[in-house]
């Protein structure tokens, strides 16, 4: 149970897949420029991110693996997340369509988010992967990516209207202003190791 | 030689697989075509205040969907304008509107209860019944229903509603807004006068 919070707090803070492993950049920089799109795309990352890491895990585990295809990870994954993605924009949209409306919009855009692959990749590594594990990388990294999408479209939102020097406009300052926030994210490392 | 075909042949299946389960959710998860109305409806605050110049939003939303200017919507405010025009691929529009609607504070309906003389006619107005009230009764009004529409002011024949500025509370009090782009100029105390510094260029 320790080690499932530990790897919670690790994944979510200290090794936020954003802020510290830089994945997911694009929509981190792209989707951030109003706070309620933000939360949308926030929300359809961490299901999105949950669902495909114990997927993409149990292909590894139960095809790859036993037909000795470790080299085709990489497109075995790709294919595996695009399913996913796809059957469940077309189960949300028959199942809920308040739902969809939500999350609709954002997640053809997720299927070819690196963040996606890179914790399915990212798993593999782990000493210790379990199905449970897969699952709750999963989560924190969506849980993480959601933490710092939010707080950064919430500071976007200010800056827009603010007396930026001109050299710094635009996509400049968002860039400066992300950076400090990954700066402050780096005081987390060393918090915990695993 | 064999572990490429196993490689392809595996690859190939997953393929097969999955491609298999997308086309049966498609036909077996099939929606019903969603109309542009309905999702124009959808963005509309559903007031059916009539300030559009239709009877009401479904109406207004079958309008736009026909090629009606997306902009009429005053209790929408220039958020519906936005939303409407994101939603058809339409230029943004200003807010076809009085001056005084375009003013961002939120009013809502108040009624002096002195002067009320319990004609009723304000309840009928009103499009999201938040004015309460009978017969004969002092009539107020539920300042959390009211959406501000003006509706209720003209019926009125003692002339005792009136429009006022919903006070800020902790709920919905935010930080102001940083002052705009050029402020930091004005703003910064000039450290060589102006006269000296011709004098020594």
């Amino acid at each position: 149970m320790e080690t499932y919070a530990l790897l919670l707090i690790s994944t979510v803070l200290v090794n936020n897949f954003v802020l510290v492993q830089f994945l997911g950049l694009c929509p981190f920089m792209g989707v951030s420029s109003k706070l309620e799109s933000a939360v949308g795309m926030a929300a359809a990352t961490t299901f999105v991110l949950t669902l495909s890491s114990a997927l993409t895990f149990l292909a590894y585990q139960y095809v790859l693996l036993p037909l000795d295809l470790v080299y085709l990870r990489t497109v075995t994954f790709i294919l595996v997340i695009a399913v996913t993605v796809q059957f469940t924009e077309m189960f949300v949209k028959k199942a809920s369509p308040l739902l969809y409306r939500v999350l609709g919009v954002f997640l053809p855009l997720i299927t070819v988010n690196c963040i996606v692959l890179g914790v399915a990749l990212i798993n593999l590594k782990k000493m210790d992967n379990t199905l449970v594990t897969a699952l709750l990388t999963g989560l924190g990294a969506g849980v993480g990516f959601s933490l710092v999408l939010v707080l950064f479209a919430a500071m976007r939102e200010r800056i827009a209207v603010a007396d930026v020097p001109v050299a710094f406009r635009g996509p400049a300052i968002a860039l400066v202003t992300a950076g400090l926030m990954s700066l402050a994210f780096m005081g987390f490392s060393g918090l915990i190791r695993i | 030689m064999m572990t490429v075909l196993i490689a392809v042949g595996a690859l190939i299946t997953l393929a097969l697989l999955f491609g298999a389960i997308l086309g049966f959710a498609s036909v077996r998860f099939r929606v019903e075509g969603n109309p542009i109305v309905q999702q124009i409806d959808a963005l509309l605050p559903q007031t059916q205040c009539g300030q559009c110049g239709y009877p009401g939003c479904k109406p207004y939303a079958e309008a736009v969907a026909g090629g009606d200017l997306h902009n009429k919507c005053v209790p929408g405010g220039n958020d519906t304008v936005v939303k409407l025009s994101e939603l058809l691929g339409r230029e943004v529009l200003v807010l076809d509107a009085d001056e005084a609607d375009q003013v961002p504070v939120k009013k809502v309906a108040y009624i002096r209860e002195a002067e009320c003389i319990g004609c009723t006619k304000c309840i009928q107005a009103c499009p999201v019944d938040a004015i309460l009230g009978a017969a004969q009764k002092m009539h107020t009004v539920i300042t959390d229903e009211c959406t501000g529409c003006d509706l209720c002011v003209e019926p009125c024949p003692v002339d005792c509603i009136e429009m006022r500025p919903v006070a800020v509370t902790p709920q919905t009090w935010t930080w102001q807004k940083p002052d705009g782009i050029g402020a930091a100029a004005a703003r910064r105390i000039p450290l060589i006068e102006a006269g000296r510094a011709g004098e020594a260029a």
